[in-house]
């Protein structure tokens, strides 16, 4: 196997005047070497930081990670565009401009007892998997065998094929395993392209895997956000108009995620006007990551809310329960679910608390209690198949070529199929990660795996549970659809048992093989998902440091399969969350546009002594209306709302209001002395 | 020159400037280890050196000649294995074995750590998963 190494651009913005790469085509070890025009993954101009301009294969890593030191490249530096406010002024966008309106947003302004705006501000992110974009491309005969860590195996499939020119199924892509990805690996990437054509030019398997450096420039990004926004409402609280303009640091690419889709979807409201822009910047393109938009788009709705219930003297929760929606706020379409309501009930003993903490406060350590709500997609849908094969010693195996990221999909789809076929967890196997060998599955993102894969493999198993059924009737003579499937044995409602391998032990070599594929999501219907989460912090007033010592969630996923991984989920979701509320950023060089935090010691992930106590709680209610399971995903969710708890928390702690994220010393500090001033001056009346 | 791995001797050649992650992924094979940042910031690719945690993508392989090295293979049988099954202490796994062999040292030193000793000594290993609570779990209960 050959491994590559690559010589990306490092400026933002660039032309290569000239390239030499005659040293590095003689140095040790190498067996191939890739320039622009060899491959579309290479190019002469660089638009941002990291694009790839010439890739090496050689013996070893280090021979290739030489070989490109080797390659001479003059560049013409050009004038890197990195203000997203310039970019959206200039024109240079991502795309049209989104803008929403529904009802009539100046009427909701007039007609409105208090007006509160301001200006929210999010960081740069990167997703920092702890395996970095990586792959190993094989091609055998005239097919390509792609082993990579990927969300999404079908994906990289029709990506390489078309990069190509292969029918997609000369493609065989391969992950059994794959180390975490969040979004960043949705799909194939340029690195894929530049190891398959490595492979093919050297005939040789080449890996090629991004080094943490790399990673931290192009392995994708959450997008920055400035957000201007405006919640205006009754004195009752009744609101009656939302409005924002939302303008998102896209880099030179990727895509207008819904930054103001929480501002649409999670409270009603009748009058909401919102834009949307994609600044288009000389900078590495963002990629989906954990809840897209919504964490962003939350952390600036959630804020003001509280923002507003200051202003009109209202409890925040109460704010909440005033405002909810109990249809659609998009469209009037009635939810499939909507446990809302029963999380904010479940999370009031924890609001409670705040009198509790609050008076715990002392000179310097001021304490206090935030809560967020959250809104989400979730729902899955079609297409997506499985297959469950039971076997004479009537163990199942169930075969679809999705991916496991880590969410423990692999247990969750195997409870399914024992659930289904009445027998032990131990006896169920789940083959995945393998693009030619199982049918279609979905992406291991947007909260979908569970929902789309698991109905699929709960009518894979109920189809194989039918035939058994069907057989044993047979043999032991009992009407149709009398005999049923529980604890391994084959069960008459005379109370009659049958031990499964009865039936399935006449088959010998042969097998029960069941077929089962997702069903339509509920017509007419809006499915979402749900939750609140309720932070306690105190703040060291004279520092300015934050520790956060509690985070309560309840969240709203339809029924739930593992409560153990559920809970997981969660946590890791609270926890991603601390690190863009506290330490993570990337930083950019502000006039060259070069990215300064290239690893793990500049970009700052929250490690194990940053955990507060964390307390989960699941509304486990199905989903009567969606699909033959009734659950819903839980990856993103959790995510979501704690930022602007913890912000919430800050602002009751202390009356600083926190506006940009991450939430630094020196920000807490200039809030608290924001908020010295405004009681100085007085306090406007609500 | 001699590396004992997990107990077993093995003769290699190294070019100088070689990492024991190296040596111990690419010519060992025994690809347990893994390489997360390269450059000992993260913990992925912590390995034992005579019983105590090293960083292995920033230890020179010349530098345990005849040391005593513990990888993850050589712990497949500890009781915190499964204790980390038991308390769902990982997600993708990629930050698995170095969490497993830190915490190995950890208990060996300190059979019954207190939550923040647990925190203390298990910070240097980043999991992005964000599975801490339940690794502290699972440190906490490894003889249950």
């Amino acid at each position: 196997m050959l491994h590559a190494a690559v010589v990306r651009s490092p400026h933002a913005h660039a032309r290569v005047r000239a390239l030499d790469l005659s040293r590095a085509r003689e140095a040790p070890g190498v067996r191939a070497v890739l320039a622009p025009g060899d491959c579309d993954a290479l190019d002469e101009t660089a638009e941002f930081e990291g694009r790839a301009v010439v890739a090496v294969a050689a013996e070893t890593f280090g021979q290739a990670r030489a070989a490109a030191e080797l390659v001479e490249v003059e560049w013409e530096e050009l004038e890197p565009l990195l203000d997203p406010e310039e970019a959206v002024r200039r024109g240079s966008l991502v795309g049209e401009p989104r803008r929403y309106e529904r009802g009539g947003y100046e009427r909701g302004l007039a007609e409105a007892d208090a007006v509160v705006e301001a200006e929210y501000r999010t960081q740069t992110l990167n997703h920092n998997p702890l395996e970095t974009h990586q792959c190993v491309c094989e091609w055998r005969g005239d097919g390509l065998d792609v082993y990579i860590s990927t969300q999404y195996i079908w994906g990289v499939r029709d990506d390489v094929a078309a990069a190509f020119g292969l029918p997609p199924d000369k493609v065989r892509v391969i992950c059994e395993y794959m180390g975490g990805g969040f979004g960043a690996k949705n799909g194939a990437g340029g690195y894929v392209t530049l190891a398959a054509e490595l492979a093919r030019r050297s005939g040789r398997p080449v890996r090629l895997a991004l080094t943490r450096r790399e990673e931290n420039v192009g392995g994708g990004n959450r997008n920055a956000t400035i957000q201007r926004v405006t919640a205006a409402a009754k004195a009752d609280g009744t609101l009656t108009a939302l409005g924002g303009e939302f303008i998102c640091s896209l880099g030179w690419g990727g895509w207008l995620a819904s930054t103001a889709g929480p501002m649409q979807l999670l409270h009603a409201c009748e009058n909401v006007r919102t834009v949307e822009y994609g600044a288009k910047l000389n900078l590495p393109a963002m990629a989906a990551f954990r809840a897209p938009g919504f964490v962003e788009g939350t952390w600036a709705l959630e804020c003001l809310l509280d923002k507003l219930a200051a202003e009109l003297g209202l409890d925040p929760l109460e704010l909440r329960r005033r405002n909810y929606a109990n249809v659609d706020t998009m469209d009037g379409r009635p939810y499939s679910a909507k446990e809302l309501l029963e999380c904010y009930r479940r999370a009031e003993p924890h609001w409670e608390r705040r009198h509790e903490v609050r008076a715990r406060s002392d000179a310097t350590w001021k304490r206090g209690v935030g809560l967020a709500s959250q809104i989400w997609y979730g729902g899955g849908g079609p297409p997506s198949y499985a297959w469950v094969r039971v076997g004479s010693d009537g163990r199942a195996n169930v075969v679809t070529a999705m991916q496991d990221i880590g969410t423990g999909t692999r247990t969750a789809m195997a409870q399914i199929a024992a659930e289904e076929l009445g027998i032990r967890l131990e006896r169920v196997q789940v083959q995945v990660g393998d693009s030619s060998r199982g049918p279609f599955a979905s992406i291991s993102g947007g909260s979908s795996t569970l929902p789309s894969m698991g109905p699929a493999v709960r009518a894979a198993a109920a189809d194989a549970a039918r035939q058994i059924l069907e057989i044993a009737e047979q043999r032991f003579e009992r009407e149709d659809g009398t005999l049923s499937l529980r604890g391994g044995e084959i069960v008459s409602p005379d109370g009659t048992t049958w031990p499964l391998e009865e039936i399935t032990g006449l088959l010998e070599d042969g097998q029960i093989l069941g077929k089962g594929a997702r069903g339509p999501n509920p017509a007419g219907m809006r499915v979402l998902t749900f939750g609140v989460q309720v932070a306690e912090v105190a703040v060291d007033v004279e520092t300015g440091e934050v520790v956060v010592e509690r985070i309560y969630a309840v969240h709203d996923v339809g029924r739930v399969i593992n409560p153990l991984g559920a809970r997981s989920q969660i946590e890791g979701g609270i926890i991603q969350a601390m690190g863009h509320t506290f330490s993570e950023a990337r930083l950019d060089d502000p006039h060259r546009g070069t990215v300064l935090t290239k690893t793990l010691d500049a970009y700052k992930l929250p490690t194990i002594a940053d955990v507060p106590e964390i307390v989960c709680e699941l509304i486990d209610k199905p989903d009567a209306q969606l699909t033959n399971l009734g659950s819903k995903g839980l990856g993103e969710p959790p995510i979501i709302p704690t930022a602007a708890a913890i912000a919430n928390a800050i602002r009751d702690a202390t009356g600083a209001d926190v506006t940009s994220l991450p939430i630094t010393r020196e920000e807490i500090l200039a809030a608290l002395r924001e908020a010295r001033e405004r009681e100085r001056v007085g306090a406007p009346s609500a | 020159m001699r590396l004992t791995v997990n107990g077993e001797q093995h003769e290699l050649e190294a070019p100088f400037g070689r990492s024991l992650a190296e040596a111990l992924r690419d010519d060992l094979g025994l690809t347990g280890t893994k390489v997360s940042c390269g450059e000992g910031h993260c913990g992925a690719c912590t390995v034992l050196v005579d019983g105590a945690p090293h960083l292995s993508c920033i230890t020179l392989v010349h530098t345990v000649d005849d040391r005593a090295v513990t990888t993850i293979e050589g712990l497949r049988d500890h009781p915190l294995v499964d204790a980390f099954v038991r308390c769902d202490a990982l997600q993708c796994g990629f930050c698995t074995p170095g969490q497993i062999v830190s915490a190995s040292a950890l208990v060996e030193a300190n059979p019954s750590p207190s939550s923040d000793e647990i925190r203390h000594a298990m910070a240097g290993n980043l999991c992005r998963c964000g599975t801490y609570p339940r690794i502290e779990e699972a440190i906490r209960t490894w003889r249950d």
